[in-house]
């Protein structure tokens, strides 16, 4: 057990995030589907956290909280996957090494219990973030 | 009385799926069911029904209210707000069909914009790839009929393209591959045991961001040369017994995902698959083909490509097409603070681009025309709603594989909802006069 631990970050596709995008991303069924970060159960184990504990996301990119969730399709110790969303976006590599393409993929990645922080709705994060003045 | 419309297209992902089934009210109003499609593709149709959608264009206003306004009035904005600026850039288009990506290029010459597609963030890598060494493809009817081996290198159709192995790839029964799929050998390379990999005959656990390694070693492995005895995770016999049943099949293909795109190696993965798909072809016939992500970033490629000689990150800005990713690119041209106003029609950079090219949006004035509620819309300063594309109006959209096919209107939009081509035109009729173009 211990406080935090290293992961290698990917984000990607799910179902579930497919469905969620196209239901309304202002829902509370997009946080579901995407403000989660699926973990290996050897992970959560070093980390000491149970399933659906909220957790701290931090790279050199930035931080968010996300629930972490046992992976569905794993087992893939050493990596954590948070679905394609405003949550991952909020700590991936924005570095497109002169491709245009930021690197989506393999970003490391310090994940903490954050047991009592809230998951924020994924348009209330990105206007957070960007101090959007919300009326 | 109810009616069905039959031979739908599917407005979600490249796959195109042309057998939906819609059942409509009589009075053709009302959306009623969705048979056929995948669940995400059935959530596409009935969100288009759903009672809390945005139904007039609404301008931020300073205490961050939304005011409704009408079209004209969203379109006067618009067009100031391109008129005024020195670098603006007009991203997306992935969500619409050609005919609107059509006019929207001839707002960008007008407006001296940038524009780009959702390639940005998805096959942009791979564009760049078959510019430099090609690309050996095929179209997916070639695959339901005579692919015998399919590679799934680094996508997850089970969740992305939820009904591409049924209709194509894995499950039909074609002309030379009658018995479905016992016809066929799946072989998929994931560093995750994903749902797709869990269908495979041999899945191959790479290493994430190892995927150059692999692919290098399989051409290796075909040579028949030495390798070390583990690469990028997967023991070297386990690259070759890989080797041999791709090699034994007599028509294969590869399709490829944003797990090579996007990771670090890049533009150079496709390279290596591209180059692997080449030595292939020195034993039996084989294809490589990119899973695009939504149904139309491969026609909005192709209407670049056919108006300004490049498929995405094209830079207007001199008064001629420019070409340059990581110059021209919406990330660095984000990342650089070198946009004055952002125009974003049918994709959601606010969800899929990094937070910090998301808040360069936020910074600047910005149009966001999507008829959902979005992060985008969310961050800009005008939001346009208009008629979901593939649903409510029809046009013509381009498969993964480059096949163009007309999409289908099958209900009427919401009284006074217009749709994005006719939005577009307003605009640009608009521009036309505040730059005196004739």
């Amino acid at each position: 057990m211990a406080n935090s631990i290293s992961v290698n970050l990917i984000s990607g596709r799910t179902i579930q995030q497919g469905v969620a995008i196209e239901s309304g991303k202002e829902k509370p069924s997009y946080r579901t589907a995407c403000g989660i970060i699926e973990m290996d159960s050897t992970d959560l184990k070093k980390l000491g956290a149970w399933k659906n504990t909220n957790v701290k996301v931090t790279t050199d990119y930035g931080s968010v909280i996300v629930k972490a969730v046992e992976a569905t399709q794993g087992p893939h110790p050493g990596v954590a996957f948070i679905p394609m969303g405003p949550w991952a976006n909020s700590v991936v590599s924005d570095n497109t090494y002169s491709t245009g393409m930021p690197t989506f993929k393999g970003t490391p990645a310090k994940v903490e219990i954050a047991m009592n922080e809230p998951v924020l709705l994924g348009i209330e994060l990105v206007q957070k973030q960007c101090g959007v003045k919300v009326g | 009385m109810t009616k069905v419309i039959t031979d739908v297209i599917c407005p979600f992902c490249g796959t195109l799926c042309d057998d939906i089934e819609v059942t409509v009210s009589d009075d053709g109003k009302k959306l009623l069911e969705v048979a056929n499609a995948c669940v995400i593709g059935t959530e596409k149709f009935l969100h288009s029904q759903s009672s809390d959608r945005v139904m007039k264009p609404r301008l931020r206003q300073d205490d961050g209210s939304w005011k409704e306004i009408s079209y004209e009035d969203a379109a006067d904005y618009t067009a100031k707000l391109l008129a005024k600026a020195k670098k603006p850039l007009m991203y997306g288009w992935s969500s619409t069909n050609c005919e609107a990506q059509s006019v929207g290029n001839e707002i960008a010459e007008i407006a001296k914009a940038c524009c780009d597609n959702t390639a940005a963030v998805c096959h942009g890598t791979t564009l760049i790839a078959v510019q430099d060494i090609g690309l050996p493809t095929c179209t997916l009817g070639e695959v339901k009929n005579r692919a015998d081996r399919v590679i799934f290198w680094g996508c997850n159709p089970a969740h992305a393209h939820p009904r591409h192995m049924s209709r194509y790839s894995i499950f039909p029964r074609g002309f030379f591959t009658g018995k479905g799929q016992m016809s066929r050998k799946l072989v998929v390379v994931d560093p995750r045991c994903t749902d797709t990999a869990k269908m495979a005959d041999m899945h191959l656990q790479v290493e994430q961001g190892r995927d150059y390694e692999l692919l290098n070693a399989l051409r290796i492995a075909l040579k028949g040369e030495w390798l070390p005895d583990v690469v990028a995770g997967i023991p070297s016999e386990k690259i070759r017994e890989a080797a041999d049943t791709l090699k034994s099949g007599r028509f294969g293909i590869i399709f490829f995902g944003m797990g090579v795109t996007q990771s670090l190696s890049k533009n150079h993965n496709i390279d290596e698959a591209i180059a692997l798909t080449k030595d292939l072809n020195e034993y039996t016939k084989y294809s490589i083909m990119p899973m695009r992500g939504h149904y139309n970033v491969t026609g909005s490629g192709e209407v670049f490509a056919w108006q300004f000689g490049f498929p995405y990150s094209v830079d207007l800005t001199r008064g001629f097409a420019r070409y340059n990713p990581g110059d021209t690119s919406s990330i660095d041209l984000l990342a650089r603070g070198e946009v004055d106003a952002m125009f974003t029609i049918g994709s959601d950079p606010g969800a899929h681009f990094p937070i910090s090219a998301v808040k360069a949006i936020a910074n600047v004035d910005s149009v966001c025309i999507d008829p959902h509620l979005t992060p985008t819309s969310g961050v800009s300063k005008l939001h346009v709603p208009v008629a979901f594309n593939g649903v409510e109006c029809g046009g013509n959209c381009y498969r993964m594989d480059n096949v163009p096919i007309d999409c289908r209107k099958v209900v009427e939009p919401p009284q006074g909802m217009i749709t994005d081509e006719a939005f577009l035109i307003m605009v640009r009729d608009r521009l036309k006069k505040l730059k005196g173009v004739a």
